[in-house]
């Protein structure tokens, strides 16, 4: 399966064709975001390279749900600089221009539209004008059709195609989302807490999708499954109290001084 | 759909209370009146505390003076008071003068009696004084004071008056008063002789300024004279009487000063001196600037009036909807159950009105907030977590207790009694007096606020309250029987709102729908403020008061309130977290 | 409009909530008036007059209700000022029948009317210049309510003012717009509002084909609006629509901008609600401030909960049936009627969260079943 073949066929709507001329798609620098004098993230910087699959952990607090907050323009910080590519400044955006500029995001605890069926979920997500007029009267091309047959299949969802979201258990909701983030067919995608929830087998399969969008998408994976985080990362980032604490490959990080006594010392 | 009379939403909301109160003002008899010179004096004593003190003796010698001046001669005052039933209107001056000089203690009751038009000549020439109302009139002897029977207004002759005389009589009662031992009654004489002054009263003023000791009541009369010099032909007469007026606050000042800086029709100034024209300018500039800031005290004292009554209306919700999240649409008919419950408390001890709107204050509380409970307990906790539902609800029920209301009591306004030492007003100046019952629900609301406060801060249950609040399933694992707290906070929210409305039923009238005008005006307030913040609540009560208040003199009172409204929307569209906001990540949940 | 009908078409054959509607709908509006028109008076299937326009207000309060269902059933925005708007239409006609009295008037003033020249007025203010125009009052039943709507809904929309937060401020608007229509300043009658209405395009508003008029008119604006309501859900639109009610985080992360839509829809049910009030208006003959009171919007609110949110037909059932209610209630047993109406607010959100609608199909269900 060639996942990201299929997703590059689709047509990309957007105006200006993001500026990867550095290789860079995500610049963070020196962000920090305080609740109430709490630090959620304390200075910190983060590049993320184009075409790049990258892993990030660190213990509960560390700010990786506010530090995707930022990104997709949840949260606005205090200080600091987000662009996407050399061109998209993030923190001047709002959510959906965000998304629409080729930001995907799957929650942490996984959101799909309850009240709507698998098909209608992947067809809400499907990459396109979406303002208000076009959508009123938009009608699905053979073309997109195909594609979420196509999605479906992935996902493994074709026999439920027609099942109300709200139905699907937390695996197949876990995947329904992933599903919708294929159908949005963003250029970086942050994927939060994938396989909390899946069978091994479906986790050996979550890891061999993000590995194959890998190259021609950006993938940033939040995740607390360190077997997982293993078996896909190439670039680990730990993070801790808000800013990062090491990078480099599970190895290398794992053999750092500085994370052990975060995980494992006093 | 309801044809509602958008009056009935209006006849109860803030903006035509002090109409209202004003009414009942004129209700209440002589007894406010009296009342209202008692507060003003005691004010008055109270800012000459010192002075007042050190005048005492010399204030006695005086009066021992006038006592003795007064020698009784009852068989010619009672001649001359016969004479005066058939003298013409200018002999009656003359008569009078004379029963003043022969008899001072008759001679005012008798004046006081004639200015009321309550003093009649019998059959017999004997002249009375009558009391009461109807045909049957009660009769003192004019002369003496005694009791003097009854009669039927028919058998009497009424001692008629005419406008010069009437004049006069005040300038009579009020000379008679300078003599009063009291200073408050001097002092209040002297101000009635300043509404008419003439050459008679400026030289008995004159005449009494040597002996009057009470600092207050030297220099109103200072002032009188000051007046009265005014019209004077000598140039630095009326320059320094103009030089001495500045800054005086009574509305004679005012109006006697103002002329002097005007031009007449021609052109020419009114008054031709250059020196006494800018002197009269400049006080007359100083006065005005002294009354635009006593008026804008007043302003400011109404808007926090009517600050604490939104507070006071809205506290209870910011308990309810601020701290537990719940929308309760029948908070209003709350605050109007603790009216009723003031109103039933007055019915059943209409001896004493005092002590029955004091015993309210706890049992609206208890009416209240056992009703809540009756409301979370039935209703609210099948909803939790269902906001829009419970809205629904609860103005289901606000509909129930109306009802419930309208078939107990009838569908028509009660009035509430206000105690008397609610009644009347504390008067600071002639610019300023502010009314009393204000006062107390100014004073009343930070009571309760800070027993709010204390309750929440430093109580048990004020701290599982909190705990629920923040974290449910967390306060239920370290033990708090979250149900229990429910419950309670609900009534504490609700027993509040009665509260409120026993301080309401002090301002307004009592009906059935008292409730809605105040649910709308709560939530802005609540929501202003800031959600789950007694403090925010607070500040955003007074300041919206002060705004509401502050707009009212130039837009009118429906359009104050519309402006207010429309602020509160677009304010509430800016900052939908209101003024203090909670922070963090579990607040946006 | 190719596409439209053969939704309609689909629709037909569909839904059958729907296929119950327009049945009843046309069967009303049919047999009504020729019931009126064809039987002679005293005969046992004679339908009064009065009962012909008794309906044709039912109607005009259904359309109220699917436009306040649009929102609140399928976007989760309960406004509790939505006859702010229905009014806002209803003055909009008002306005023009007032303007049609002419000379006719107390004192046959032939510009201005009555109220004005009590008040001692001596020219037509502006905003009352046109509206003798019947195309331009029309447009205005439908610009004035998108206007305020579409205002109001920018700056809430766009500060994500949500939930109950938004229902208070909607239930302020109304109540602002209130008092500020009960002021003889505003130009809008006052108190007493605009009445003495005599005729519409030249049509004696008392006459009988006038009413039955008016009555089938009202039956196809109900017709037009539920169906064009039934193809925004149905649309990739509506989809959006109830995946904002659900998950409008989520919707934002996958690009659509809610409060696009949001104001879109809210706008499109303003005017459906002003165009409900200008049907009102000349059945009921007169529109006074009134309308506007808070406990009006509840009111529609209740209609809704009670037929079934959500349904759109739910919504049209329950403005018949409590209105139906009312007026029996009103005339039986005038005292009860707010503890009815005060119950079924309880009732219904304690016991029937999906109103009849839901019983009934819950009853179905439970037939089948056994």
């Amino acid at each position: 399966m060639n996942v990201g073949r299929m997703l590059g066929q689709g047509q990309r709507s957007r105006a200006p064709k993001l500026d990867l001329s550095h290789n860079i798609i995500l610049y963070l620098e020196d962000i920090s975001v305080s609740f109430d004098g709490f630090k959620a993230l304390n200075n910190l910087n983060l590049y993320i390279e184009a075409g790049e699959l990258r892993c990030i952990i660190g213990p509960n607090g560390a700010g990786k749900t506010t530090m995707m907050d930022v990104i997709t323009g949840k949260t606005r910080p205090d200080v600091g600089s987000a662009w996407f590519g050399q061109t998209v400044d993030l923190l001047t955006l709002r959510e959906p221009e965000i998304a629409a500029a080729g930001i995907g995001r799957k929650f942490q605890k996984p959101t799909v539209f309850p009240s709507h069926t698998v098909f209608e979920n992947l067809e809400l997500a499907m990459a396109g004008d979406k303002s208000v007029w076009k959508t009123l009267f938009a009608k699905l091309s053979s073309e997109q059709l195909g594609r979420i047959d196509e999605v479906l299949r992935i996902i493994g969802l074709t026999e439920r195609v027609d099942t109300l979201a709200g139905g699907l258990s937390h695996g197949q909701k876990q995947w329904l989302e992933i599903g919708m983030l294929l159908c949005q067919d963003p250029e970086l995608l942050l994927v939060d807490e994938p396989v909390a929830g899946m069978t091994p087998q479906e986790t050996e399969k979550t890891a061999e999708l993000l590995t194959s969008l890998a190259g021609k998408h950006s993938v940033v994976v939040v995740e607390h499954d360190m077997a997982f985080v293993r078996s896909i990362a190439r670039t680990v980032t730990v993070l801790h109290q808000g800013s990062v604490l090491a990078e480099g490959s599970m190895d290398q990080v794992q053999n750092d001084p500085k994370v052990i006594e975060v995980y494992l010392g006093d | 759909m309801a044809s509602l009379h958008p009056e009935r939403f209006l006849q109860n909301s803030f903006t035509d209370a002090p109409a209202r109160i004003a009414g009942r003002e004129n209700d209440v008899d002589m007894r406010s009146v009296l009342s209202t010179w008692l507060i003003g004096a005691a004010a008055l004593l109270w800012l000459n505390g010192a002075r007042a003190q050190d005048e005492a003796p010399a204030a006695e010698t005086t009066t021992q003076a006038t006592a003795e001046a007064v020698a009784p001669a009852p068989q010619g005052v009672a001649g001359l008071l016969r004479a005066l039933a058939e003298a013409s209107y200018s002999e009656k001056e003359d008569l009078l003068k004379q029963i003043v000089s022969e008899d001072a203690k008759a001679a005012s009751a008798v004046l006081k009696a004639l200015l009321d038009s309550r003093l009649y000549a019998k059959a017999d020439g004997t002249v009375v004084i009558a009391t009461g109302d109807g045909d049957t009139l009660q009769l003192s002897d004019a002369a003496t004071g005694e009791t003097a029977g009854s009669a039927s207004s028919d058998e009497l002759k009424r001692i008629g008056t005419n406008n010069a005389l009437r004049k006069a009589l005040r300038g009579m009662i009020a000379q008679l008063q300078l003599s009063n031992e009291d200073a408050d009654v001097r002092l209040a004489a002297v101000r009635e002789m300043m509404r008419s002054l003439d050459d008679s009263t400026v030289e008995v003023l004159r005449a009494h300024r040597q002996n009057e000791n009470d600092g207050d009541v030297q220099s109103a009369i200072d002032v009188g004279l000051a007046l009265a010099d005014l019209q004077s032909d000598d140039t630095e007469v009326r320059l320094a009487a103009a030089r001495h007026l500045d800054g005086e606050l009574a509305s004679e000042v005012y109006n006697a000063l103002l002329p002097l800086t005007e031009n007449n029709e021609d052109g020419s100034p009114k008054e031709a001196d250059d020196r006494v024209r800018s002197a009269a300018t400049a006080a007359v500039r100083s006065i005005e600037r002294k009354r635009s800031f006593y008026s804008a005290i007043e302003t400011l004292f109404f808007g926090l009036s009517l600050g604490s009554v939104l507070v006071l209306a809205a506290i209870g919700l910011a308990i309810t909807f601020g701290v537990m999240g719940i929308i309760n649409m029948a908070h209003g008919e709350l605050i109007m159950l603790g009216a009723y419950t003031a109103y039933v408390m007055q019915q059943l001890m209409p001896q004493h009105i005092a002590a029955a709107t004091l015993l309210s204050i706890p049992m609206a509380f208890i009416v209240s907030g056992l009703v809540g409970v009756a409301i979370e307990r039935g209703i609210v906790r099948f909803l939790y977590g269902r906001p829009l539902e419970t809205l629904l609800a609860t103005f289901g029920l606000s509909l129930v207790l109306q009802q419930l209301v309208r078939s107990i009591f009838s569908p028509l306004n009660r009035s509430v009694s206000t105690p008397e030492f609610m009644s009347g007003s504390l008067v600071i100046n002639d610019a300023l007096s502010l009314t009393t019952n204000r006062l107390y629900i100014v004073v009343f609301m930070f009571v309760v606020f800070i027993g709010l406060q204390t309750l929440l801060k430093r109580t048990s249950l004020g701290l599982k309250v909190r705990a629920v609040s923040l974290n449910r399933g967390m306060a239920r694992a370290m033990g708090v029987k979250s149900e229990w707290v429910d419950a309670a906070t609900f009534g504490l929210g609700s027993g509040i709102a009665g509260v409120a409305g026993v301080a309401l039923s002090q301002l307004t009238n009592v009906g059935p729908n008292l409730g809605q005008a105040y649910i709308i005006d709560s939530f802005m307030v609540v929501v202003f403020g800031g959600v789950g913040n007694l403090w925010g609540t607070l500040i955003s009560g007074m300041s919206l008061g002060v705004i509401n208040k502050l707009l009212e003199p130039w837009a009118g009172a429906v359009m104050a309130k519309i402006l207010v409204l429309v602020f509160l929307i677009v304010f509430i569209q800016k900052r939908p977290r209101g003024l203090f906001p909670q922070k963090g990540r579990m607040a946006e949940g | 409009m190719k596409n439209q009908t053969s939704f309609i078409g689909q629709l037909l054959r569909s839904d059958l909530g729907s296929r119950i509607f327009f049945g009843l709908l046309l069967l009303t509006a049919v047999l009504i008036p020729t019931l009126n028109l064809l039987t002679p008076e005293g005969s046992a299937l004679h339908v009064p007059i009065y009962t012909v326009t008794l309906l044709g207000k039912y109607m005009s309060y259904a359309l109220l209700a699917i436009a306040v269902d649009l929102i609140w059933g399928y976007c989760g925005i309960l406004s509790l000022g939505h006859t702010a708007f229905f009014a806002l239409g209803g003055y909009a006609m008002g306005m023009y029948l007032m303007r049609q009295i002419g000379t006719r008037g107390v004192y046959g003033d032939p510009l201005l009317p009555d109220f004005m020249v009590f008040l001692n007025w001596k020219e037509l203010p502006w905003f009352w210049q046109g509206m003798d125009l019947f195309w331009f009052a029309m447009l205005m039943v439908v610009v004035a309510p998108a206007l305020l709507a579409y205002v109001f809904g920018w700056f809430a929309f766009r500060s994500r003012v949500t939930g109950v937060y938004l229902s208070i401020i909607t239930q302020a608007l109304t109540y602002a717009l209130l008092l500020a229509f009960f002021r003889n300043e505003m130009g809008f009658g006052g108190n007493n509002g605009l009445t003495d209405f005599k005729d519409l395009l030249g049509f004696d508003l008392q006459a009988r084909g006038t009413r039955i008029a008016l009555f089938l008119t009202t039956a196809l604006f109900l017709g037009i609006g539920y169906a064009t309501c039934r193809f925004i859900i149905g649309s990739r639109l509506g989809r959006v629509v109830e995946a904002v009610r659900d998950a409008e985080s989520r919707t934002r992360f996958i690009g659509y901008k809610v409060e696009n839509v949001k104001l879109w829809l809210w706008t499109f049910s303003a005017i459906l609600a002003g165009i409900a009030g200008a049907l009102y208006v000349p059945q009921v003959g007169i529109i006074n401030p009134g309308e506007f009171a808070p406990i009006n919007s509840i009111e529609v609110v209740v209609w809704v909960a009670v037929g079934g949110r959500g349904t759109l037909y739910g919504a049209a059932l329950g403005a018949l049936v409590v209105n139906y209610a009312k007026s029996w209630f009103t005339a039986a047993l005038p005292e009860v009627w707010l503890y009815a109406l005060g119950a079924l607010f309880v009732g219904v959100t304690l016991f029937l969260p999906q109103g009849i609608v839901g019983l009934v199909a819950r009853i179905a269900a439970k037939r089948k079943a056994s």
